[in-house]
């Protein structure tokens, strides 16, 4: 009997199994129906990814408004069919009076969207079903914790290791003034006195006094070394060499001129033609800023220069600037950034950047130094007057291609006998070509 | 005892002169009244007006020396316009092609690439994406000098770091390499 029992229920356990999975396998198969269909159209959403790279990029983003609305899980909000006749050729779509392509048109400033004839369907469904692709929530995150703390252990390990060793020689230094404690007091227990050496310092001071030359001579090293030091400190009066101030926003040229190799003169384009370099205002930075939002470059978590920290300051531009993000627009509400001037001759000097910038040819990087390392910037050379001259003494002028210094270059040189002349000897000694 | 004293005020003497100069403050000077004199110096923050700073913009109607009238608007009609019947009013040397070129370097290369192939090193480093190539951009010398003048979607305008000159030697630089792209 109770072996038919168990068969029986054997069987009726097998049953029930059997109704619970068959919907499963009819659904994996049709999830593999369907995943071969999309494989059968070819939608490779790598290749989508480098079209839309390539094309779409300049004024879409993903998840953000910029020129054009975001892209991401747009084929939901359209028709294929809208969409590719969009994409190819918009202009013609609004000239025709196509409702919903009006209707974004004046949504977005009557910004007309580029053309792309040379896109394929199968490029266009390449496209969206990558702005359509979720990528899956990969353990990035963990990884980039787990490198976050390995990189702040250290720092706490070198701490606790400090903080062990002071207190180490703290017990050390207690207890060895507690052995010379208990050592005196036996001694003075057993009668013995200890000798301290008083009197020998002040025999040598005696002798010092008495000997005439020892203290004339000390005299003259005293008053040289003093003169040495004393002139030393003056000469550093007036001198700003290393001047480091702190700025209103943390601009990186270390970022700019270094990591992204932007020119110089590319924002100090007042270099170029005038007397100043120049502070530039707002709008250069918002040239390329209205794309860069956010900061994704090299971190230097000990200096506290993270990601945020970045993103943080080009919140600052933007306030200051009045660029509203969400809307993609200028609110006309901006305030004056209060950037602290570090290069500063005094008004008893004259220079001019365009004459040595684009007469002479000069390297930015000559006065102003590695300024592409600089994450904050500070003033290199010392900009004394005996700075300029030793330079207007080595260098040479540039005279070819240069019209204006034919005839008094070739005057000059027959003077000096040289064939290359120095500034010096053009006369920029001259009081009179700075202090005027 | 002596000693003690001596030594700990050499020490803090030392110290002193050491720590003198605070990077974040500029030094002292002799005589500041002949470094920094009594006039303003440009940007400077004073209350002569009313928001506080030195540099006022220009009336309204001002025209810089040298200043030239642009008369196609910034709108896609202006910008169309500008590309059909906008002429460059510089001949096509030697002399303007190398002052482009070393302009274009400087404001244009770093996105758009040296050789105007979109390839420039933010669109590289991704800073930048979807630069075109001149190649696939139908472009002309005046529609180049407009979207210099304006900036046209994500290119702002760089008319402030540029004059009218600049920007002609800037458009006949890049036809050039678009040219040259072409071929």
């Amino acid at each position: 009997m109770s072996v038919v029992r168990i068969t029986t229920l054997s069987k009726s356990i097998s049953n029930l199994f059997k109704s619970l999975v068959s919907p499963l396998a009819l659904n994996s198969f049709f999830v593999l129906l369907i995943t071969l269909n999309i494989s059968a159209q070819d939608v490779d959403i790598a290749k989508g990814k480098s079209l839309y790279n390539a094309n779409c990029a300049s004024c879409h983003k993903l998840n953000k408004k910029l020129i054009g609305p975001a892209l991401k899980g747009v084929s939901a909000k359209y028709d294929k069919e809208w969409l590719y006749a969009w994409i190819k050729n918009s202009a013609a779509m609004i000239k025709a009076g196509d409702e919903q392509a009006i209707a974004i048109y004046e949504e977005y400033n009557k910004v007309a969207m580029n053309a792309f004839p040379q896109l394929s369907n199968e490029d266009i469904d390449n496209i969206l079903a990558y702005t359509d692709y979720v990528p899956e929530p990969v353990a990035t995150s963990t990884t980039v914790s787990g490198a976050q703390s390995s990189t702040g252990e250290p720092s706490l390990a070198n701490d606790i290791i400090l903080g062990l060793l002071i207190v180490v020689l703290l017990v050390l230094v207690t207890m060895l003034y507690l052995v010379t404690k208990t050592l005196t007091s036996i001694a003075e227990k057993n009668g013995i006195k200890i000798d301290q050496p008083k009197s020998e310092p002040f025999s040598i001071w005696k002798a010092f006094i008495k000997n005439q030359f020892l203290i004339f001579s000390s005299v003259v090293l005293l008053l040289l070394s003093s003169a040495y030091f004393a002139y030393g400190y003056m000469m550093q009066i007036g001198v700003d060499q290393g001047y480091m101030p702190v700025q209103p926003i943390h601009y990186s040229h270390k970022i700019h001129s270094g990591a992204n190799q932007i020119e110089c003169q590319y924002c100090h384009s007042s270099a170029r033609v005038s007397k100043h370099s120049g502070i530039p205002s707002l709008n250069v930075c918002m040239n390329c800023h209205e794309n860069i939002a956010e900061y994704n470059g090299e971190e230097d978590l000990e200096k506290g220069y993270t990601k945020e920290f970045y993103t943080n300051e080009i919140k600052k531009l933007y306030k200051a600037v009045g660029w509203n993000e969400e809307t993609q627009s200028y609110t006309g509400d901006t305030e004056p950034v209060k950037w602290v001037r570090i290069h500063n001759l005094p008004d008893f000097v004259y220079f001019n950047h365009a004459q040595h910038v684009s007469v002479a040819g000069v390297d930015c990087n000559k006065c102003h130094g590695p300024v592409e390392e600089m994450e904050i910037l500070y003033q290199y050379s010392s900009l004394t007057m005996g700075w300029c001259i030793d330079c207007h003494r080595d260098s040479n002028v540039k005279v070819k291609d240069n019209e204006y210094y034919t005839k008094i270059h070739e005057e000059l040189s027959k003077k000096y006998g040289v064939e290359e002349l120095t500034i010096a000897q053009m006369g920029g000694l001259e009081c009179g070509k700075c202090h005027y | 005892m002596k000693k003690i004293t001596f030594f700990s005020v050499m020490i803090l003497m030392s110290f002193l002169t050491l720590s003198c100069f605070d990077q974040s403050k500029p030094n002292y000077q002799f005589f500041p009244n002949m470094y920094e004199s009594v006039g303003y110096s440009t940007y400077q923050e004073s209350d002569a007006f009313a928001n506080g700073i030195e540099a006022q913009l220009p009336v309204d109607g001002t025209i810089s020396r040298g200043w030239v009238p642009y008369d196609y608007p910034d709108t896609n009609e202006g910008y169309e316009l500008a590309k059909k019947e906008l002429l460059s009013p510089l001949e096509v040397n030697d002399e303007n092609l190398s002052k482009g070129k070393e302009l274009y370097n400087i404001y244009c290369a770093v996105c758009h690439g040296s050789k105007g192939d979109g390839q420039g090193i933010l669109m590289k480093r991704e800073k930048f994406l979807g630069i075109p190539s001149y190649a696939d951009r139908d472009i002309t010398e005046g529609s180049t000098y407009h979207v210099l003048m304006y900036g046209r979607n994500l290119m702002g305008s760089h008319a402030s770091q540029v004059n009218a000159e600049e920007r002609w030697q800037i458009s006949q630089y890049v036809i050039s390499l678009r040219e040259k792209l072409i071929k």
